[in-house]
């Protein structure tokens, strides 16, 4: 393995109750999270590739552990997203790099499908930066219901020399999601937006 | 009293490989187990309330379990342990003093004999407090080298009437732990602290 990881974190939330409401089934989701050694830490180099190498490594790994962290076969997951972190001494290109060239095709590997785009956030940070992952239906973007955002933070990362890789994924969209557009059972899953 | 009204769980799991020293051969991890309730004592001071740590048993008896599971199912790997709460601004710390003993017991019964007291922390505060869970060795509170701590949290709770209880087991021994006094292999387990 290319990358050089000094922790991987998961988290798995539950809601039961949402404003009162008893939600049954809860919805639930997972974040697994990598800190990483930053390769390019504290210089401007300009190929990446070895960061979009890690990004590949990290597209399975991370995909792997939420679905394990979730307990749920891989093919129930309805939707995901994804976001790093760059410690203070890497640049956001970083962040881009293992994000988007490579990491998405074991992801939808992992999962068996996932014809839509995975939303993504990144930005640079220090120890404990909250990842606010944004959420989508992982075969039609535009299914409403699934919109959505999860919190990730690891107290003691990104060092200065360090980049926090996070993948989310869900079994579920919001919890009393009400506000209409397209609803999963309307998907064509022909271009990954209806 | 009051039924327990779970709206939230949360279980978080860290893998910590190394921290800048050379890499452990059998990663640390730490597991924290969290749930939001609601407070049945917010918005009004009550004198009785402690009949509701009875009905925090079965709670605090499913959540050390969940921990244990998130640690791989065998109890025999757990050697650290901690607990703590956070009490939403219309409660008071005493309800989160209700979580001493449901908590503590709930990890001794599904640990068997651990012998140490459950080393604890408490506060008042708003949705995305975070709490820094104290952690000492769960037979001898002076084992030095697993004294530690996990940063634990939810960014939207505790609401003004609810609980975030928690609960955390951690695998071993700080991950480059070198600062003397007892150890894990001298501990006698008479008296819960050597």
């Amino acid at each position: 393995m290319k990358a050089t990881i000094r922790k991987i974190v998961t988290f798995v939330e539950e809601t039961r109750i949402e404003m009162g409401k008893i939600i049954d089934p809860p919805t639930r989701r997972a974040a697994a999270v990598a800190v990483i050694e930053n390769p390019y830490a504290g210089k401007y180099v300009e190929d990446l590739a070895e960061l979009m190498t890690i990004g590949e490594e990290l597209g399975e790994l991370l995909t792997l552990r939420a679905v394990a962290a979730l307990g749920i076969p891989a093919t129930s997951v309805e939707s995901y997203g994804k976001a790093a972190a760059v410690g203070e001494d890497g640049e956001l290109e970083h962040a881009a790099a293992i994000l988007h060239p490579k990491l998405g095709t074991p992801v939808r590997r992992v999962l068996g499908k996932g014809a839509a785009l995975i939303p993504s956030s990144k930005k640079r940070g220090g120890m404990g930066v909250v990842l606010d992952l944004p959420l989508g239906h992982k075969d039609a973007a535009f299914v409403r219901s699934h919109f959505d955002g999860m919190e990730v933070r690891i107290n003691d990362a990104p060092r200065a020399n360090e980049i926090v890789v996070a993948v989310a994924i869900t079994d579920s969209g919001r919890p009393l999601a009400r506000v209409g557009g397209l609803t999963k059972d309307q998907i064509k899953g022909e271009d990954g937006l209806r | 009293m009051p039924e327990v009204q779970i709206r939230k769980k949360l279980t978080a799991v860290e893998e910590i490989f190394h921290e800048g020293g050379p890499a452990s051969p059998v990663p640390l991890r730490r597991a924290a187990a969290l749930a939001v309730i609601h407070n049945p004592f917010a918005g009004a001071y009550v004198q009785e309330i402690a009949g509701f740590m009875d009905d925090l048993k079965p709670l605090g008896l499913e959540m050390a379990r969940s921990l244990v599971a998130a640690l791989g199912g065998d109890a025999k790997v757990v050697e650290g342990y901690g607990k703590g709460a956070i009490v939403g601004a219309a409660g008071e710390l005493e309800h989160g003093a209700l979580w001493h003993v449901p908590g503590g017991y709930a990890m001794r019964e599904i640990l068997g004999d651990a012998k140490a007291i459950v080393a604890s922390t408490k506060k008042v505060g708003g949705p995305g407090t975070r709490l820094d869970v104290p952690i000492t060795h769960i037979n001898a509170s002076y084992v030095r080298s697993h004294f530690d701590a996990m940063e634990v949290g939810l960014a939207d709770a505790p609401r003004a009437d609810e609980i975030v209880l928690a609960l955390v087991m951690t695998t071993g021994p700080r991950v480059h732990a070198r600062v003397g006094g007892l150890k894990a292999s001298e501990i006698k387990g008479e008296d819960g602290l050597r």
